[in-house]
Order: C-alpha cells, then structure tokens, then sequence
C-alpha cells in the first residue's frame, strides 16, 4: 500500500507543519479487551447498589429480552443514517413503525424520528413555535413544576430566538385555568403543561389549557410520555398542537439519563418540524418502500435556515421503544399504565398509614409517582433510606418524592418499614 | 466483483416487502376499566398485538433488508463509519451502569469515576484544558460550545456588538444551523482554490462583529489547513474566538491536536472519532472542550476529583461558576460515553496513534486505485473524488449493486458531482481494493445504463420526489 501511495512511510502522508506535530504522550496505556472490560466493571462497582425510588421524569420500566436480542442485531445496530433507502429498508420501516406509534398516541398525525431527550424536544418545540406563531407574541409560558433541568436547557435553545420564557404558578400541582388566564395575553407564543406532570400528578384542566391558549393565538405544548399517553386524555382531544416527552420509557432501563425525545405535532408545522422523518413511497417496480423525506427543512441542505441543527439523533433507541411497544401489544402498554395509576396510589396510602408521613402531599390523581411530607426533615430521612439500599428524592426542608413501577415493587415492603424505621 | 443480491421479504412486487406490524394484526382495547375517571382517560387504544416469535421474524426480516457496517464497507465520507470491536456493547450493558441521574454523586462513584477519567482522556487527546460531556450529539456539542463563547463574549461586555459566526462554505451543514440556534448572523466564508481557507476572505471576514470562526481541520475535503496558526491569528486579533469541529479528528490522533493549533474551544463526536455503533441514526455524544479561560463556562454539572481519600479518589459534581446551563435533561448520552472510555482504554496512546496512520494511508491508497479525478491533496482521512460526466446520485445507486455502500454523494460542491469518500481505519487493504473494483466498474459504465441502478437490493430506486410531495409519515396515513 505504502508503494501504490508512493511513500515509505505513513508518517510522512501527514501534511502537518513542523512546529504543530504533537511530540508528546496522552499517558494512556494500551489494554486488552479482557482488562479493559475488568476495570470498567471495577471501577462501576463503586455505585452503591441501590433500589432507586427515583422518577421526576426519568423513569425505569422492566425492558423484555426480546429488545435487546432483536434491537441488538448488527444490522441494525451497525447501520448508519438511511441516506441510501434502497439498502435500508428495514430500519426504514422500524422508524416508521416507530412514527405510526407515536401518531396513535398523540392522536396528532406527525411524529418525528427521534429527539436527543424530552427536555430538548421541549427546546425545540419552543424554535417551532418561534418559527410557526400566528400572534407576535414571543413570552413562553411554563408551569411551576417545570423541572430544572429542562427549563435550563428550554432557555438554552430559546435564547438564540425572541422568545423569553416565563413561569405561570399552578395550584395544587396542577395547571389552574384561571392563573393561567391571567397570565396569558398577545405576547404569549407557546404554553407549556405536562401530563403526568413531574410530582406525578394527572392534569386535570388540559382542555382548558387548549382552549384559553387557542384563543390567545398561542401553542399548546403538552410533555407526556409513551406508557402515560396509552391511557391519559389524548392529546389531540385537548388541542395540544406539539406533544413532547420521553419515548425511552418503553425500550431503555435507567440509563443515567439517557434518553428518547418524542416530538409529534398538527399537520400544518409539517414543513417545520425538527429532526428526520420516514416517508412511505413506492420504488421504481411499484413496491411500496419508505425513505427519509423532506429533507430540504434539515441542516445538510438547509444549513442555517434549517428547522433543526439534530443530525445523529437517537434513531436505535426509537428501534427499542417500537419493539417493546410491539411486544406488549395495546393491552400490555395498556395494563402497565394502569398499573402506574394504581401503585403509586398503593404505594401512598401505606406510607400515609405512618405517623409522620402524609402521602400523597397533593389531593388528586397520580402515575408512578407523588411527593409525601415527613417529619423530620427529609435530607435525613432520605439518608437514613439510603443506608438501607432505597433511594429517594429529597425535595426540600419535609418533603420526598417516591416512584414506584414494576422494577422496584419488589421492595416497596422495605420501603413502607424504613420510613417506619426513620420516624418510629 | 461477484453477484450480490440483498435479502427482500415477499415477492409479490404489488404488496411491497415486509408487511406492516400494523398490517399483520391489530387489537383495539378499551380504557374503561382504569380506577381513574373517564375524563381524565382516553376512550380507546390501537396498536398491533403480534405473537413473539412474529415480532422476531417481522424484526429479523427487517434487518436483513439492512445494510450495515457488519454486512460490509461503509465509506461515507466525513460520517465516520467504521467497524467497533463488539465487546463494547458487553461493557455498556453491565447492571452496575444503569443508574438513575438524581443519585448523590456519593453513591455514584463509579460512574462519575469513568466520566472523570474520559474528561481527562478527552482533554489530552485534543491539547483542550476542560471537558464537558453533555452535549448527547456531534451537532448538539457545536450547539453548546457557541453558547459557550458567547457566553464568554457577553461577560466581557461585547455580548451584543459580535452577532456574527463565521463558517467556511464546505463546512458541514451542522455548523451554520448550530451557530444559528445560538442566535447569530452566519458569515459564509468563500473557499481558496486549492480548497483550504482563502487567507484574505478571512481578512476580510472577520472583525470586530466576529463572535468565532467554526472549522475542522483537516476539512471536508481530506485537507489539513497547514494556515492553521495565520487563521487562529487572524481571528483571535479580532477578538473572536476559533471552534473546532471535530468530525474529522481521526486524521490527527497522536499526531496533532487542536487546543495546540490555536482552538479555544471543539467538540468529539466521541461515537466517531473513538466508538459506539452509529444504531441507524444515533445515539452519539458530542462532549466538548475548552481552554483554560473559558472553562467557567461550560455547562453544568461537571464532574471533578477531589482529594484522594485512603480509600482511592473520590468525584463529585460540580457547577462551572458562569456556566451556560444544561443543554441535555441529564448527563448526556452516558451509555455511549461509557463505550467511548473503553475504546480509549483499549486502543492507549499507541492504539489511537495507530488508527490515525491506516485512516490516512488507507484514504489516500484508496484515492490511488480509483478511475475517477480526485483533486487536491494530499488527503488525510478522507478524499473527494469527481464522477464528472456521471450524476454522482447514480454512481451511487450502482454501487449498491457491488454490495459496497456508496460513499456521500454532491459534497462539498467545490468538487463537482463529489464523491466524498473515507474508507476508515477499520479496512483491509482487501476490501479497499474491493472498494476500487466497485468504484472502477461504475466509473467504466460498460454495466448498462446507471438511471437503471440499484437491481440488487431490497426496492428498486426509491421515489423520492413522491415522498415530499405526498407526505404519508404513519401507516394511519396509507390508507391502502
């Protein structure tokens, strides 16, 4: 090869300027397989092993093997961007599978491919609405519950725009029609609920929301999540125009945060709509085949006039959502929300049965989660917790949040006896 | 080369390929059974309900009308493509990584002991002197790092007067839409005809309304930017600072870094550049890093050692002191991240050196052995070649019958009809040469007409135009 290149050595195919040639070490010594996969583990096994109680929109729900075995096929897992369609039928189709899910739940008729998470699917709802807007107004309206990780990164990708994003109290964990009426005015482009919202509360004035925002000109941006969605009011028939969240619920165990954006909206933001999505066609002998289509919104032709600068996305991750909503069919993605509905409630009412402990601190309805009030403070109760293996949120001076599905229900008994431990 | 056929479901060239889940089997449940109220539910339910070994083969017959790196040679130039040793996969699936991001750091050491250590990778690779590993994509790394300078600009008070990015017209598309994100006015700086930077354009480019120059080094054309240190000099006495793309460092691994050549701030595509499958689409990670002076910056939370305890050291997280926020709900794309140190670790210093080498010889021996006029050089990791009386979207299509996968087709449009082609380290000099072979007999055309191509794949050429025009994006959306 050297010869055909006409060079003795590789060295000298470097066409880097003498006083820029990196002399030095990175220090980084070279290991087998074996060792590296021994040190990763080592190093990993310093996580306390913990029973997580944790949610506040990241969630854990038990993943069936049959994801991993078919998802982690190589020719899935090794393929790239379906820049050629003719060779990339399949994953193709899984995307658009994948679309046609998220178009049930929605009730909206188009969802993208993916998102990187729900907090920058938020993000970019928020530049749709910029872009989109039938008012001037530019203030986005966010409820009080809003997590403070997302609203960072909703201000990060607002912040190139005029948008300014502003926050609307809500009562009693919920979006209340008539603080948000006050709130709302020319100047509002986009308003924001979530459903469950992130204490875990079911919204109960969603239809109000769509329609005071309707009236004001302003998007309707409703955050949920793929299991939620299979059982709350649809989004669609309470006149969300963008549905954002969390897809990876479905397909991916707690993977410190890592995620799956889902973005669907109404039909006429089509042409703004962030991220790639898979179109049905035909090919030249008249078979039906699917390809990436309307391209000219994405940034490799549109450049700085494009809808999005998402590029590598989370397609793979879309892949796992889509089988594991297959392999639980309706009822499956149906009897596990409810079953979201039902253990939190179970969960609370044992825990209120304490002294000291009033769950949940909301009077309304929940999924997965709700926040309890304790006596003593709840830095010490969640510490005490955790030197028992259970992990909880600690909210502020006296009070917790508790999350509660299939992966950690096994343990809730220990759960009810440690806060016993901690206030008897 | 020998006949190639990919793997097709059904027959029937009037019904299509593999039918639809939705077309196998559908069940409609309804909610009225849930404990909550029916106003707060939806009515109904419908979704495919298929057995589970249909659910394997529907998956299964999917993926074999798949073209992956595992089924062969993926030469797209500037993605990066190549083969990932699978025991990478093993590490990122142990139990012990599955975490949920809320937990104190107290309880987290071994995780934030392999961000900690990948930030010192990461930092030393590229010459950078801080590290954040947030951003969950190569575009969404761009997109924080300009929050980054201008964050920078606006804590020394000329937040407002510089507007202005400015990108080289063959930059990736990335750029301009990233630098738009964050709110600025892109300059498009015209490319010289040897297809590097035009020193003078850039002269005249930047100035006072410059917030930073995006570039990557060597650029999409396989070149290295040997006016590296003029252009850091030019815009630096602007006041602007210079960001590297780092889509491109394969090239440079050991041999050059950017945080040495004069770049204040850059990104990884960490699932390039060192490993992770690229999964149809993504995950990636784009983590992104820093001199000194704008450390403070970055977004949060960060992770540091703190003092060794007797036990080994300890991490926490920390928050930059004017950091621009979080721009990921989380940590960042961690699993890819995890895959990313244990490439590192493997490869080591000789490793990564080693990779540099066979992704340069290999692009340039590649370059050698194809028919086609290939411009410019010398290459680094990548070359554009020039179908020039052939319409590049063809010789792609026929390629698809060689069993190869084409390289990326019309860019950068400095090279007419661009065949924009990186081979990658992970290569043989065997399949290079099959790689030719393809290449060779397309550019011979003695196969028949190439409007005709691709035969062997799963559909024919796929309609485009009809997609866009008639946009069905749900099968709900068929109605066949």
């Amino acid at each position: 090869m050297l010869d055909a290149v006409g060079v003795d050595d590789p060295e000298s195919l470097f066409d880097i300027p003498a006083p820029l040639r990196f002399g030095d070490t990175f220090g980084i010594e070279s290991r087998s397989e074996q060792e590296v996969v021994r040190e990763v583990t080592g190093a990993l096994s310093r996580n306390d092993s913990l029973t997580e109680f944790l949610g506040r929109g990241h969630y854990e729900h038990y993943v069936p093997s049959l994801v991993d075995h078919l998802a982690d096929r190589s020719e899935f897992l090794t393929s790239y961007t379906q820049y050629q369609p003719e060779v990339t039928q399949g994953f193709l189709q899984a995307l658009f599978e994948y679309q046609s899910l998220l178009v049930e739940l929605t009730g909206l008729p188009v969802a993208n491919c993916s998102m990187y998470d729900a907090a920058t699917a938020l993000g970019e709802a928020a530049t749709l609405a910029a872009r989109v807007r039938a008012v001037e107004g530019s203030t986005v309206l966010v409820p009080s519950y809003l997590r403070r990780e997302f609203r960072e990164v909703l201000e990060n990708y607002t912040a190139g725009t005029d948008l300014t994003v502003e926050t609307v109290g809500t009562v009693d964990g919920m979006v209340d029609p008539e603080t948000l009426a006050a709130a709302l005015s020319e100047d509002t482009a986009m308003v924001y609920a979530e459903n469950p919202t992130v204490e875990g509360v079911v919204e109960e004035h969603l239809s109000e929301v769509g329609t005071l925002a309707d009236e004001y000109g302003a998007l309707f941006c409703l955050g949920s999540d793929t299991v939620a969605l299979s059982l709350l009011q649809e989004p669609a028939a309470v006149g969300a125009d963008v549905v954002v969240g969390d897809a990876s619920v479905l397909g991916l165990p707690a993977a410190h945060g890592m995620g799956l954006g889902l973005f669907a909206c109404r039909e006429e933001f089509l042409r703004q709509v962030p991220g790639r999505l898979v179109g049905a066609t035909k090919d030249e002998d008249g078979r039906r085949a699917y390809t990436l289509t309307l391209q000219t919104r994405e940034q490799h032709i549109r450049r700085e006039r494009a809808t999005s600068n998402i590029c590598t996305n989370q397609a793979w991750v879309a892949l796992r959502a889509a089988i594991h909503a297959a392999s639980l069919g309706p009822g499956g993605v149906l009897s596990l929300a409810e079953q979201c509905h039902r253990r939190a409630e179970t969960l609370a009412e044992r825990l209120d049965a304490i002294d000291g402990v009033e769950a949940p601190v909301r009077d309304c309805h929940h999924f997965r989660e709700f926040k309890m009030r304790v006596d003593p403070d709840a830095q010490r109760v969640a510490a005490t917790l955790r030197g028992r293996g259970l992990a909880v949120h600690p909210l502020d001076a006296d009070e917790l949040q508790v999350c509660v599905t299939e992966a950690n229900e096994h343990r809730t008994d220990d759960l009810v006896s440690a806060v016993e431990g901690v206030l008897g | 080369m020998g006949e190639h056929r990919q793997a097709r479901w059904s027959e029937d060239g009037s019904s299509g390929t593999e039918p639809l889940l939705s077309e196998k089997d559908t069940t409609t449940v309804s909610t009225a059974e849930s404990a909550l109220p029916d106003d707060l539910t939806r009515d109904s339910l419908e979704l495919p309900a298929p057995s589970e070994p249909e659910l394997a083969r529907h998956y299964t017959r999917l993926s074999q009308m798949n073209y992956s790196i595992d089924s062969g040679p993926y030469p797209l130039g500037s993605c990066t493509m190549k083969y990932n040793p699978t025991f990478l996969e093993d590490v990122a699936a142990l139990p012990q990584a599955e975490t949920h991001p809320d937990r104190p750091a107290e309880s987290l050491q071994g995780t934030l002991q392999v961000y900690d250590e990948l930030q010192n990778y990461l930092a030393r690779i590229g010459g950078m002197d801080a590290v954040s590993l947030q951003p969950p994509a190569g575009a969404a790394g761009e997109f924080a790092g300009i929050l980054v300078a201008r964050a920078y600009h606006e804590h020394n008070g000329d937040g407002d007067s510089r507007a202005e990015v400015v990108v080289p017209a063959s930059a990736h598309g990335t750029n301009f839409a990233s630098a738009a994100m964050a709110g600025y006015d892109v300059v498009e700086l015209p490319g010289a005809e040897d297809g590097r930077v035009d020193l003078d354009a850039l002269k005249a480019a930047v100035g006072e309304e410059t917030a930073a120059l995006m570039l990557t080094n060597p650029n999409t054309l396989g070149l290295f930017e040997r006016d590296i240190e003029e252009i850091a000099r030019i815009v630096h006495d602007a006041g602007g600072l210079l960001y590297y793309d780092g889509a491109n460092l394969n090239a440079l691994l050991g041999r050059a870094r950017p945080g040495d050549m004069g770049f204040d701030i850059m990104h990884y595509n960490v699932h390039k550049t060192f490993a992770t499958p690229h999964g149809g689409g993504g995950p990636g990670a784009g983590p992104i890093g820093v001199v000194e002076e704008l450390a403070p910056f970055l977004p949060t939370p960060r992770v540091r050692e703190v003092d060794d305890s007797s036990a080994g050291p300890e991490y926490e997280l920390f928050e930059p002191e004017h950091t621009v926020g979080k721009v990921h709900g989380a940590m960042g794309n961690w699993l890819v991240l995890l895959k990313a140190h244990a490439y590192i670790s493997r490869l080591g210093d000789e490793g990564l050196r080693d990779a540099s080498a066979k992704a340069v010889l290999n692009a340039n021996y590649l370059a050698e052995q194809v028919d086609y006029d290939v411009p410019f050089g010398p290459f680094h990791h990548e070359f554009v070649a020039s179908a020039g009386d052939q319409d590049a979207a063809d010789v792609a299509k026929r390629m698809l019958d060689y069993g190869v996968h084409p390289p990326t087709t019309k860019w950068p449009e400095i090279v007419p009809e661009a065949l924009m082609t990186e081979p990658t380290e992970a290569e043989s000099k065997r399949t290079l040469d099959q790689l030719a072979e393809a290449f060779n007999a397309v550019a011979d055309a003695s196969d028949g007409s190439l409007a005709d191509a691709p035969a062997a794949t799963a559909v024919r050429r796929v309609d485009q135009t009809d997609a866009a025009r008639n946009p069905r994006l749900s099968w709900h959306a068929l109605g066949e």
